[in-house]
């Protein structure tokens, strides 16, 4: 790996839509981040989340889940080896991420078709010829998963080894980073180690350090068993045509992270603009308005969003020669869907925040700034945006993780994302076949069920919490 | 009472004719009829005259909104939008592009969506009100909080992990139940438990959640308290004051969904093979049957619409309130 990195010029960077609207997903978390550092009513309510465990230990799993997904959003083109010199600089047809070259070997060994998770041997027989002419047909061995055995060394003697050894390495990190930690945050609140240890213990800082630290050890566990795992073996079994489905799965992240999180970027100014126009304008403005959002959202949203893909792919089949690449085309479906999804999901935010306005717009603050000739410009932004916030915060993310179930259905249905591109939800599609197989092909269903688990629950786990800090209703209880 | 009901029916066209619009917009502008066809035809290659033929067969070959050429109304009336558009509100859905008619279609494919969006229905809401009211009697406690944490767990999966997880387990491994397919009469029966028993275990966790919110909101209103100190028993505050109120938020919730049970569920009803309208979408979506797509968001749309409807029409029956405004 690291000769990637010696000659930065071989690779010539590739921004795609997708991934530049991340990027600004991103800014903009960290703009609202700054803007809340100054707001007392939003500040309070986190502190509430930051101390609660659970939230935080969810917190940190998805925090892991938009690290890979931000490294699968760095995307750029490998730089072809030149066959004559003074040839022109060509550059890969390829779109590569910086997390292709992480995964390294998972990407690059491909099998020829399927083989269960750990297999040495293929999944299917094969007629093979032996030396001597002899044909028969066997389970071909596989040309990476265990390609390392030799006749001293077993499969399962080996596996338990590799085991042993990430599991030691693991719990050795874990613990190195447990002891950096508590001994920094000793330092830091000047006590004694072994009361930091009990702090610790009882959640009593002001961030639940305790169970964050758990989480990532058992993160670092994990990874430092699955790294060796996977280097050595297919850990979850290869797909039809012998693509890792571990790598499958990682690839599918970033597919989840942007349907989840650019359709409620994409969604949110329309939200914003319409339903606090609709709540403080009232008369004609509101009608329209709500005449708007009613038409838009009695229409099933599966049946308007097959309409509208159904309707992208007739324009994309007609300028299919402006899209230069498979990747890019299969990038522009993934905004459109986002775009496509976002219209159908305003509506819900809207209609709340039209709701709130209306109640804010009677308030006294309001109404004496309007006594004291506040212009209307200001009054919206200064008293009345950072009084729905909390909405806004709480809409974001409740919706993600619908969202990212919604990618599978989609999928499924034949109006998801591109086929070409790897998500989950095209995963279980081709499950779907593979479970009718005998005997059944099981893995990559379960692989992208637990990466999704994951995702989705974390996601449940850490809005919810985020509601309860932010909503007035429930605190109260 | 009737002049609210009026006000209500007269509020309702205008959206349809916003939905109308909108599919037309969709449908023909965006979307032109010349695309339309080639697509069918398959790619790019396909002469203006094919195009045409097509067009001509499939009753597209109209001006979209204003026909010049011809006399008097038919300006207005021989045009795509008067005959493909307009005639939706007479729920005259046309031909598919296969030649079949699309109403008589519906009308037969309306009734396997029905024998399994029902019976889902109504043993769904039984289950869940019955579990949200056990944990919300068991308000905090370990049974509460562990009730709601495999809630979020379930409902953390993906609809299509339940009904594949099922398919396999109950029909493959213990092959109770078909694991597909349809049968008309009472012979329906045995490919119907499976959807419903899988409908019901996917819907479980967001509906237990939903209710006991509901449930504890009721639970911390004044007249409960009043009820206690009464004396009454917590079942009987529970079941005589609590769900009784609670019904108004659980039964609009529900009215809403009645007419979109006709719809059918797109993914159900094509895991198991059920011939309903939720399956003949998806066979449309995937043949890019575009006549089709547009029947069912027109109908998906109205239905939603009396729906809305029903509610308002149920709040006034059960919140006098409502009434005397």
């Amino acid at each position: 790996m690291p000769d990637f990195f010696t000659n930065l010029s071989s690779f010539k960077p590739v921004f795609l839509w997708t991934d530049i609207l991340l990027l600004l997903l991103l800014a903009s978390m960290g703009a609202i981040g700054v803007y809340v550092s100054g707001q007392e009513h939003l500040l309070a309510p986190l502190r509430q989340v930051r101390r609660r465990a659970l939230a935080m230990a969810a917190l940190t799993v998805l925090l892991s889940y938009i690290g890979i997904g931000l490294l699968d959003s760095l995307h750029f083109r490998q730089k072809l080896p030149q066959i004559e010199a003074g040839q022109e600089i060509q550059y890969s047809p390829e779109v590569l991420s910086l997390l292709d070259l992480v995964v390294g070997r998972l990407r690059k060994n491909v099998e020829r078709t399927y083989s269960a998770p750990l297999a040495t041997h293929s999944f299917a027989k094969e007629m093979i010829e032996f030396p001597g002419g002899v044909k028969k047909r066997v389970f071909p061995p596989l040309s990476y998963g265990g390609a390392h055995l030799t006749d001293g060394l077993t499969q399962s003697a080996d596996i338990k080894q590799t085991l042993f050894m990430g599991g030691l390495t693991g719990l050795f990190l874990a613990f190195t980073l447990f002891l950096t930690f508590s001994f920094l945050l000793s330092r830091h609140h000047r006590s004694p180690w072994k009361k930091t240890l009990h702090a610790l213990r009882n959640n009593q800082y002001e961030t639940a350090w305790g169970a964050i630290l758990i989480t990532l050890s058992l993160i670092i566990i994990m990874v430092s068993i699955v790294i060796p795992l996977s280097a050595k073996y297919h850990l979850s079994g290869t797909d039809k045509v012998g693509q890792d489905v571990l790598y499958l799965a990682l690839k599918g992240i970033r597919t989840g992270l942007v349907i989840g999180g650019l359709t409620t970027l994409v969604m949110l100014p329309f939200a914003l603009f319409l339903g606090i126009a609709a709540g403080y304008f009232r008369g004609w403005v509101d009608d329209l308005i709500q005449y708007l959002y009613t038409t838009l959202s009695s229409v099933p949203g599966v049946l308007l969003i097959a309409a509208a893909v159904l309707i992208l792919q007739v324009y994309m089949d007609k300028h299919a020669d402006s899209f230069s690449s498979i990747t890019e085309r299969a990038d522009i479906r993934l905004l459109f869907l986002c775009l496509i999804l976002g219209m159908t999901s305003w509506i819900g935010l809207c209609r709340l925040l039209r709701g709130e306005t209306l109640k804010l717009r009677e308030s006294e603050y309001v109404q004496a700034a309007i006594a004291l000739g506040v212009g209307r410009t200001r009054i919206l932004i200064r008293h009345i945006l950072p009084n729905v916030m909390h909405i806004v915060l709480i809409s974001v993310v409740l919706d993600f993780s619908g969202l990212v179930l919604a990618e599978a259905v989609l999928s499924y249905v034949g109006v998801g994302v591109d086929p070409a591109m790897i998500s989950w939800g095209n995963m279980i599609n081709s499950a779907r076949m593979e479970m009718a197989r005998e005997p059944i092909v099981w893995w990559s269903l379960s692989a992208a069920f637990i990466f999704m688990f994951g995702l989705v629950l974390t996601a449940n786990i850490f809005s919810d919490a985020v509601r309860d800090a932010f909503d007035p209703r429930l605190r109260s209880r | 009472m009737t002049a609210y009901i009026v006000r209500r029916l007269l509020y309702a066209f205008p959206i349809l004719i916003g939905v109308n619009l909108l599919t037309f917009l969709l449908f023909f502008v965006i979307n032109t009829p010349d695309d339309m066809a080639r697509l069918h035809l398959g790619g790019k290659r396909v002469t203006q005259e094919a195009v045409d033929k097509w067009k001509a067969d499939h009753g597209y070959n109209k001006p979209l909104a204003i026909n010049l050429s011809a006399q008097g109304s038919g300006k207005l009336t021989e045009t795509i939008f008067f005959e493909k558009s307009l005639r939706l509100f007479f729920f005259d859905f046309g031909r598919a592009d296969d030649g079949r008619n699309i109403g008589a279609d519906i009308r037969q494919r309306m009734w396997p969506s029905l024998a399994i969006a029902i019976p889902g229905l109504l043993v769904g809401l039984f289950v869940n009100v019955t579990v949200a009211m056990l944990i919300a009697f068991f308000r905090a406690s370990y049974i509460d909080t562990w009730g709601v944490i495999v809630a979020v767990a379930m409902m953390s999966i993906s609809s299509l992990f339940y009904i594949i997880g099922g398919q396999f387990l109950f029909s493959k491994m213990l092959r109770l139940v078909p694991i597909s397919g349809y049968d008309g009469g009472l012979n329906a029966v045995k490919f119907l438990i499976l959807p419903v028993i899988i409908g019901l275990i996917a819907g479980v966790g967001t509906g237990t959640r939903w209710y006991r919110t509901i449930f504890l909101e009721e639970i911390g209103k004044d007249y409960v308290r009043t009820a206690r100190a009464k004396g009454l028993s917590e079942l009987t505050v529970l079941f005589g004051h609590v769900l009784r109120n609670a019904l108004v938020p659980i039964l609009t919730g529900v009215v809403v969904v009645i007419p979109l049970l006709f719809l059918g569920s797109l993914i159900t009803e094509s895991f198991f093979s059920i011939p309903g309208l939720g399956s003949y979408t998806i066979d449309a979506i995937n043949s890019q049957d575009f006549a089709i797509v547009r029947a069912m968001v027109f109908l998906g749309s109205f239905l939603y619409i009396i729906g809305l409807l029903l509610t308002d029409i149920s709040y006034t029956w059960v919140d006098p309130r409502v009434r005397l405004n």
